[in-house]
């Protein structure tokens, strides 16, 4: 066959199936490109190599590839613990560390005969949004290598849209799967809040994180959330729900008939008195797209909700305070690296050393501005006060939600930026999460699909969706797709042709 | 200037070198001079801007912890196997004898 890096995973799974190719061969194809671009890229912190051609093997030998995702080849974010494989989450703290158990994710995957190609590079413990803070090295932007891909699941939006892998998995806590996505031209999905089991995702954020796919086409990533999502008796936050019908409505999606779904687009995000710090291009591309949901027979009207302009300040105080929480596990005594062990320093002093080298700048900032927010005094000017404007929130998009199915915005306020154009202002690179924060903080679903280019950069449409309605996402993205045509990423394969 | 201060900068104070010193302190995380300097500058930015929350009318809003209610998750009372000892040592930056080795936790005059 032709390049099986180029496929979908649609594609590739009639390939599979009709037996026009295996396993192994398009394992080794991804992994030949990885071997020829991914110095420059620099989407992977490891790669599984002759271990993902044996599993392919496997995989070909019991005659299941192509039924489902078996034989399929994946990339996961390395935030993800798997067993025996190298697992860091971005930082020096977990260096050489091979878990000894997999994510309830990681498993489902295995267990539907995936093939595992590597751990993607991503924002140490996934706090940022440029894949800088990560402590490796940066991952490019595939439309631009002096371009960041987003953050922090840069690793694998870089991967998915360099077609280094067919498709990746990400989390998002505050964006970290959608922005990431509408900057290489990808779709991105973060699920509903407690439908996607968070068993073995190193936690940043508890009660933010969530982890989904990222994909070039709408109906691949759907593919791949119906495989990992589901009920998991291991995460105490898991709803027990089926898992909502997202293949069905990327295909119904698809075939563009929007006719009576009410669309509610962000007055707050983008729109009237709200434009500053929004590139030009990005509103063009986003208001052609609600066009496109127009024409598709969709009822669109301005939406308005006021306190999403409090959910960027409420974030940076919830996930940092929930992550200096969480943060405490990494001491240096039970996993990990252990710094300054030389029998003159107690306990304490070797965690702080520990802490010290194994954390760069910006979790260290985390760190300490959660520390602040929590400590007694400063408590319910800060954390309490951050949980009361998350209500508010919510309170919106249950108020918006009385009056459309699903409400959008861009998904990222600009295009991708200059690597270092943003490192050394935290708000600044805070101001990139902007579009994504509000349905993170509510739990509500909401995806980012292509929507054209900017500048030659990519551009991304968010649409949010009530809880457990992420069939809704699923089914408007698809419907974009099919208006613009081809997948963003194939301008990408064309230019480099 | 208006004579009334504005919330954010009104309720709360500055974060200075000592302040980060010991806020680091209580995190178990020894920093640098270099990053004492850096980080107040940039933590006194970061709080100035989420201190915004304090401008939200929110005198009859209960708290949300999560996004989904649910309480007491609880499961079954019996065992279920869990992951050999060796195994989770294996990946532990010291062990010895079936155990972590940590370093010394008490003082001298303990």
């Amino acid at each position: 066959m032709s390049d099986l890096t180029a496929l979908s995973v649609v594609e590739l799974q009639q390939a599979l199936s009709a037996g026009e190719t295996t396993s192994v061969e398009v394992t080794r194809a991804h992994l030949d490109r990885i071997a020829a671009e991914d110095g420059a890229l620099g989407a992977y912190l490891h790669v599984e190599g002759e271990a993902a051609l044996r599993r392919a093997g496997e995989i070909d030998a019991a005659g299941t590839a192509g039924t489902g995702l078996a034989g399929m080849p994946v990339a996961l974010k390395d935030v993800f613990v798997t067993e025996g494989v190298p697992t860091t989450s971005g930082s020096r703290i977990l260096e050489g560390w091979r878990p000894p158990y997999d994510a309830t994710v990681a498993r489902k995957l295995k267990d539907a005969g995936t093939v595992l190609l590597g751990k993607t590079n991503m924002d140490e413990f996934a706090m940022g949004s440029s894949t800088e803070n990560s402590a490796y090295r940066p991952t490019r932007n595939p439309w631009d290598h002096d371009r960041i891909p987003g953050g922090s699941s840069g690793g694998s939006s870089t991967a998915v849209a360099g077609r280094l892998a067919p498709v990746a998995l990400g989390t998002d806590t505050g964006g970290s799967i959608r922005q990431p996505a509408a900057l290489t031209g990808l779709v991105g999905h973060k699920p509903t809040y407690g439908s996607v089991s968070r068993y073995g995702l190193i936690a940043f954020s508890s009660s933010l994180d969530q982890a989904g796919p990222m994909a070039r086409t709408v109906l691949d990533a759907a593919l791949v959330h119906e495989a990992i999502g589901g009920h998991d008796p291991r995460d105490s936050t898991s709803i027990d729900a089926p898992v909502p019908t997202v293949v069905e409505a990327a295909r119904r999606g698809a075939g563009g008939d929007l006719a009576g779904l009410r669309v509610g687009v962000v007055r707050e995000l983008g729109g009237d008195g709200a434009r500053e710090g929004y590139d030009a291009g990005v509103l063009e591309r986003v208001a052609e797209a609600v066009a496109l949901l127009e024409g598709a027979g969709a009822e669109v009207r301005e939406v308005s909700c006021p306190s999403f302009g409090l959910a960027l300040p409420a974030y940076y105080l919830i996930a940092p305070s929930e992550a200096s929480s969480n943060l405490a596990r990494f001491e240096g005594m039970r996993f990990g690296i252990r710094v300054g062990d030389d029998g003159s320093r107690d306990i304490d002093e070797v965690m702080a050393l520990t802490r010290e080298q194994g954390f760069g700048p910006e979790v260290k900032r985390r760190i300490i501005l959660g520390t602040y927010a929590l400590s007694a005094g400063y408590y319910d000017a800060y954390y309490g006060q951050a949980q009361k404007v998350r209500t508010l929130i919510t309170r919106d998009f249950h108020a918006a939600f009385d009056d459309v199915d699903v409400l959008v915005s861009p998904t990222s306020p600009t295009v991708a930026w200059p690597i270092g154009a943003r490192v050394d202002d935290p708000l600044a690179m805070y101001a990139a999460d902007l579009c994504t924060l509000p349905a993170s903080l509510a739990g509500v679903p909401a995806i980012s699909v292509p929507c054209g280019l900017s500048e030659g950069l990519p551009v991304g449409l968010q649409v949010m969706a009530p809880a457990l309605s992420d069939d809704r996402c699923y089914r408007v993205a698809a419907a974009v797709e099919a208006a613009l045509g081809a997948p963003l990423t194939d301008r990408l394969a064309e230019r480099a042709a | 200037m208006s004579t009334e201060p504005t919330p954010d900068t009104a309720a709360h104070p500055a974060l200075d070198r000592q302040d980060i010193a010991h806020l680091a302190r209580l995190a178990r995380l020894a920093v640098t001079d270099e990053e004492l300097d850096r980080f107040a500058g940039q933590l006194g930015a970061v709080l100035d801007a989420v201190a915004q929350v304090q401008r939200a009318d929110v005198a009859d809003v209960a708290p949300t912890t999560h996004a989904v209610p649910l309480t007491n998750v609880l499961r079954a009372d019996v065992t279920t196997p869990c992951l050999p000892r060796d195994v989770v040592l294996a990946g532990a930056p010291a062990a010895e004898d079936g155990r972590f080795r940590v370093p010394r936790i008490l003082g001298e005059e303990a």
